[in-house]
């Protein structure tokens, strides 16, 4: 093992200064800088679904100004959270820090080029924001044509930001594509990765193949809005549900951008707190890539009554129901992990299984939404909002704090306060079924979404639901206390506090520059608990 | 438990059943319903209960080597897959049933604007913000729209469908029973979106024939036609206090002198209020710059107007 000289050294105080922080092309410093430029975008986005819930507890117009301004809190709450939050949220934040870690490599493949796609999200979020002073954007985050096209210019500067998130988004897929085929340790082949590692790398794909049809579409777009070229828009003799197609080519696969590495996290979590080797290895590794596969080919489930044919949607409801069986078997998978096993509740274990519980109901009501008919009912009502809030809420950022929490040893080499981390926990969850449970009832009983006012019969509800949000509110600031407060004054951390079995854990926490001391050998499984 | 459906035994949750389709979208929900309250039963059941048994108990624990079961694993994958065969091709059945209307169906034109649904019947009848079809008949409901996309969705009736400016789409039903019910539009469309609303009134047949050939205006006076069509066509955008909504409050407008976008002013009277149904956006008043009028020209007949402007003298703050 490495000696006492070694080990005064790390990542955190190689160097110092601000600039060494924005001209870094450490991978682990890259992902410092994600994890706080997230958790910044996390708290705005955050506000305005406050203010949001705010609004909808009483009946009328009461805490924002009118259905404009509304309106705009609902588009920024949403593409914050999707563009700015979930989407980079694991796979360049959690992602960039341990994907090289978890397979012994000293770094990603193209370390500038990583630097570089933090500078885009960035520069896209900066040009995002820009257009709040502009009369901001009233589209909601999906930008439908031809409302879209007729409504103010701000619209134009959030499409452009969204464009250049997206490169942000491709080249750190290209990167983690390169970085776990060519940068494994010797001894490790495909099937000794960690399936956090298959999670990002089926991620990557999707992300390189995906993003670039997002960036088309929103070009055409503002080229259609600038110079008036006819695409959408059937007043210039364009289609607006051509739009929809291109826009959910890329926007369900996005979805599973947002999972695919959520469910990775997870698979980690189970086998180190239940101390035993993950059931299925095999299943849930190529169940990530089946699921990237096959979710190209469902987008037209989001478009049942848009006005596309019946042949199609007959096709896409089929295919939707493929992806089930995948995303099925890796639940069962995860609960077969605790059988037998020896589980210890520390926080990220308490995430890990708030994730099969709210995940679970998120996927039912999936399967829901996925049947035709009902989903004519559904369809664009508060059902929805929930549905998907349970997977990405429920699912992905549920993921992404026991991760945090999770690996906050070896990023900081402290620990956190265990208590107020499972406090937090026990706000966020509860909240969060007062907040959305709610919200599928008022959908079944008809309340459409996106509205800023609603019949008096659904009051009661919103109002249980606006409650919720507050318990949701003070469940994360107890969390940004749990971090703040660990980084600055925690008890210095072990190496390997969990007692886990993947390469990250074998280097000291935190890590030294070049990640580890010797060069890791791999001679065996992810998660040999013998 | 919930929202199930229990449309025997008086549920609360899912709306109303007044349409051919409600039964059947309700049995294919609660089949739904049941088969995943079992897998939440099975999923997290067996989370808590191993969580519970499997306690670590000291801190070298030794735990089984189980990296995989063949059968479980099948039978966990195929049982699925069966089940989602099976909701996926009765849903289908239903969707054919929602998307393929009697060749006789009752036809009438919907047309959504803005933040309004009109319809226009083959008599030549119209009819804003509600509209009347008899119970018991097929009626099919051909859509289009007069700019942005818009949604027509009546949740008692199990219906819904976007209205796409550019084609024409179309739904159908028919009315179990008589009543009023809500119609939302559920695609979005700007700031009057949650106040494009609805009804459709249910009547017996012989109602709808003698709805059907009166003259709504029949009797009269021109304030009271100018409220009908205040409730039909402008609603949406404006109260009749002096409350801003989307537009103006009407309340104590009449008479006054509105200033302008550009600085200059103009008298509340009858040209101007005319000028604004039909050209909206030619004198926009102060403090409403980016607030969008969609024409009225063409919606609203010359005595419509005429009522709309008799009414609009009624309106004291």
């Amino acid at each position: 093992m490495s000696s006492a000289a070694d080990r005064s050294k790390n990542y955190l105080n190689e160097e110092s200064g601000l600039w060494s922080w924005l001209t870094t092309l450490d991978h682990k410093r890259i992902g410092i800088m994600y994890m706080i430029t997230v958790m910044f975008f996390f708290l705005i986005g955050g506000v305005f679904a406050l203010l949001i819930r705010a609004e909808l507890f009483s009946v009328g117009p009461t805490v924002v100004e009118g259905a404009a301004q509304y309106n705009q809190l609902m588009t920024f709450h949403g593409a914050i959270m999707v563009f700015m939050v979930i989407i980079p949220g694991i796979p360049a934040f959690l992602g960039n820090f341990f994907l090289p870690l978890q397979i012994g490599a000293k770094d990603v493949a193209f370390p500038k080029v990583n630097l570089m796609s933090w500078y885009c999200l960035i520069i896209g979020a900066a040009i995002s924001f820009y257009s709040l002073f502009f009369n901001g954007a009233d589209t909601g985050w999906t930008f439908y044509t031809p409302y879209s096209i007729e409504t103010d210019n701000g619209t134009i500067l959030l499409v452009l930001g969204a464009f250049v998130m997206g490169f942000s988004s491709i080249l750190t897929g290209v990167n983690f594509v390169a970085t776990t085929h060519r940068l494994r340790a010797p001894g490790m082949g495909f099937f000794q990765m960690p399936l956090f590692v298959w999670g990002l790398y089926s991620t990557a794909i999707l992300q390189v193949v995906a993003t670039p049809v997002l960036g088309i579409t929103l070009l055409l777009l503002a080229a259609e809005k600038t110079m008036g070229i006819g695409f959408f828009d059937p007043a210039l003799g364009g289609d607006p549900v051509l739009f929809q197609h291109f826009f959910w080519f890329y926007s369900h696969p996005a979805v599973y951008i947002m999972i695919l590495p959520a469910m990775g996290i997870i698979s980690e979590l189970i086998t180190t707190f239940s101390r035993k080797v993950i059931f299925g290895y095999k299943a849930i590794a190529f169940s990530s890539v089946g699921i990237a596969a096959v979710s190209f080919f469902v987008w037209g489930h989001h478009m049942f009554v848009s006005g596309q044919s019946q042949l199609a949607g007959v096709i896409f409801s089929f295919l939707t129901m493929l992806v089930g069986v995948p995303t099925a078997i890796k639940t069962f998978n995860w609960v077969a992990t605790m059988y037998k096993g020896s589980i210890q509740f520390q926080s990220p274990m308490l995430y890990a299984m708030g994730f099969l519980f709210l995940f679970t109901i998120g996927g039912v009501t999936g399967v829901m939404l996925a049947v035709m008919a009902v989903d004519v009912h559904f369809h664009d009502t508060y059902f929805v909002v929930a549905h998907f809030h349970y997977v990405m809420v429920g699912g992905t950022l549920m993921a992404i704090m026991g991760g945090i929490y999770y690996w906050f040893p070896k990023m900081f080499g402290k620990m956190y306060n265990e208590f107020m981390a499972q406090l937090s926990f026990l706000f966020i969850f509860v909240g969060f079924n007062v907040t959305f449970f709610p919200q599928f009832i008022l959908g079944a009983q008809g309340m459409p979404r996106r509205y800023f006012d609603y019949l008096p019969a659904f009051e009661p509800l919103n109002r249980v639901s606006t409650v919720g949000s507050w318990l949701i509110g003070i469940g994360f600031l107890i969390g940004l206390y749990v971090i703040v407060s660990g980084m600055l004054k925690g008890k210095k951390a072990p190496d390997n506090p969990w007692g886990a079995k993947t390469l990250e854990w074998q280097t000291s926490s935190p890590p030294p520059h070049t990640n580890f001391h010797e060069q890791p050998v791999v001679t065996g499984g992810p998660y040999e608990y013998r | 438990m919930f929202w199930v459906n229990k449309a025997h035994a008086g549920n609360t949750f899912m709306p109303p059943q007044a349409s051919n389709f409600a039964e059947s979208v309700d049995t294919l929900y609660g089949f739904l319903y049941y088969a995943s309250l079992i897998s939440c039963i099975l999923v997290i059941g067996g989370l808590i209960y191993f969580a519970v048994k499997y306690k670590r108990k000291t801190a070298t624990d030794k735990t089984a080597y189980i990296a995989h079961n063949a059968l479980l694993e099948f039978l966990w994958s195929f049982i699925p897959f069966v089940v989602f065969l099976v909701v996926f091709a009765w849903g289908w059945k239903v969707f054919y049933d929602m998307r393929n209307a009697p060749k006789d169906a009752l036809e009438v034109h919907v047309v959504g604007q803005k933040w309004n649904w009109n319809f226009i019947y083959k008599s030549g009848r119209k009819s804003g913000g509600e509209f009347t079809v008899p119970v018991n008949t097929p009626v099919k409901l051909i859509m289009s729209s007069r700019d942005v996309l818009h949604s027509f969705f009546v949740p008692s009736f199990r219906v819904k469908q976007d209205v796409v400016p550019g084609r024409y789409t179309s739904l159908w039903f028919t009315a179990t029973k008589e009543g009023d019910f809500n119609v939302f539009c559920t695609e979005y469309c700007g700031t009057g979106h949650s106040t494009m609303l609805a009804k459709v009134k249910v009547v017996s047949k012989a109602e709808y024939e003698n709805w059907l050939e009166n003259d709504p205006y029949k009797g009269l006076s021109l304030a009271e036609v100018g409220q009908k069509v205040y409730a039909g066509a402008c609603i949406a955008c404006h109260n009749t206090t002096d409350v801003k909504k989307i537009g103006p409050g009407f309340a104590g407008l009449w008479g006054t002198d509105r200033k302008l976008t550009d600085g200059s002013a103009v008298k509340f009277d009858e040209a101007y209020v005319k000028e604004s149904i039909v050209n909206p956006n030619a004198k926009k008043a102060e403090g409403y710059e980016n607030a969008v009028m969609t024409s009225f020209q063409g919606q609203l007949s010359e005595d419509e107007i005429t009522g709309v402007i008799e009414y609009l003298k009624t309106l004291k703050k």
